[in-house]
């Protein structure tokens, strides 16, 4: 995907000089292998700085909500699904953007790829679908297919949905995908074996809060968690506490979640948290047939009404 | 909701969702019956639902 660098930068220095956008949203090469920063590229020469490759899983849709002026964004499969849910829930005009899309061919597990390595990773380069790690003392090819992020394993919806411009030709889609198969092993146990899964799957959570602000989902002004009159939830460690916020943040996302895996990635703890959110949105494909942001005419079950909505929970 | 909060290990039975208009006093007392009922079988529970004391390791 590295070759989508050039054309972004293309792209990005026409629209900016010919004053089509103030700026451009886009990827910068981090610090740190395998981090890259969302970067604002407002002139030709800092759009210099925007690249592309497989550790662009941040969803940079994140940074649009209630932005003035016209603005350019740089947008992968899941990126545009979100500015689309984004221009649904009147977060962003349409007109004020012009998206940059890239068809991806996903993302790359951070933790996965370090945690194979018992040193420290110093380079990670990617060329076609190898990608070499290097090291102190070690270098590894393998392919990308097998390092790929979980929620890019099962995307099913690579090329973007909305977009002015193409970085590169559209991708196939993946077909044959089960995109809830991690849903099945905890559907099967029983309510004990559910509580005990999801009691040990957050019990390493620090309440960073990273998962919440990673996510383009997550713009209230003030979260409920940060409101103190009334405090909805307890600031504490304490693992009801924990679990307040992690259902209620999934509860937030439901027929708006896109997995695009910007909370999994935010995490500095590892921990799973699209095992929420993705059962929300196996709910909302088999009661309402939706999947988010694919369109920018309907309007997301959780904001309509139908006489013929499921209602068997309800007596 | 239910199945979410189901999924997360909630027993089946435990969370009761029902529609009870103020002038439907007859309805309400039936629904509260039966909830009360259904959840007695499912005998105390056993999980953590309310914040008791602050934990300290």
């Amino acid at each position: 995907m590295t070759d989508y660098t050039d054309k972004i930068k293309e792209i990005a220095k026409r629209v900016l000089t010919e004053g089509k956008v103030e700026m451009v949203i886009g990827f910068r090469k981090g610090t740190l292998p395998m981090m890259n920063q969302p970067h604002y590229a407002t002139s030709a020469e800092s759009a210099n700085e925007l690249i592309w490759d497989s550790n662009c899983s941040l969803n940079l849709a994140n940074y649009l909500t209630d932005k003035k002026g016209k603005i350019g964004i740089v947008a992968k499969g899941c990126d545009s699904r979100n500015i689309v849910t984004h221009v649904i829930e009147n977060k962003i005009k349409r007109d004020q953007l012009y998206i940059i899309g890239v068809p991806c061919t996903g993302m790359l597990d951070h933790y996965k790829i370090n945690s194979m390595f018992d040193s420290e990773i110093l380079k990670v380069e990617e060329s076609g679908d190898k990608i070499t790690i290097t090291g102190n003392g070690f270098s590894e090819t393998k392919s990308k297919q097998e390092l790929l992020a979980e929620n890019c394993a099962v995307c099913t919806h690579r090329n973007p949905v909305e977009y002015d411009e193409l970085a590169g030709d559209l991708v196939e889609e993946q077909k044959d995908v089960d995109q809830y198969a991690s849903l099945t092993k905890v559907e099967s146990m029983s309510a004990d074996e559910k509580w005990n899964y999801f009691e040990d799957l957050l019990s390493s959570c620090i309440r960073c809060y990273a998962c919440r602000n990673a996510c383009p989902l997550c713009y209230c002004p003030t979260c409920f968690v940060d409101e103190s009159r009334p405090q909805w939830v307890g600031k504490s460690q304490d693992p009801t506490d924990v679990k307040t916020f992690h259902l209620l943040r999934a509860y937030h996302c439901a027929g708006r979640c896109t997995d695009c895996g910007a909370c999994e990635r935010a995490c500095p703890m590892g921990i799973k948290v699209r095992e929420f959110t993705k059962k929300l949105n196996k709910d909302c494909l088999e009661l309402y047939g939706w999947e988010a942001g694919l369109s920018l005419d309907e309007r997301p079950p959780l904001d309509t009404f139908k006489t013929d909505d499921p209602d068997e929970f309800i007596k | 909701m239910k199945n979410f909060l189901e999924h997360t290990g909630i027993e089946p039975g435990r969370l009761h969702f029902s529609w009870i208009s103020s002038a439907e006093s007859t309805k309400f007392v039936d629904v509260v019956k039966k909830i009360t009922d259904e959840v007695k079988t499912l005998n105390p529970a056993n999980k953590k639902y309310v914040k008791t004391e602050p934990k300290v390791d």
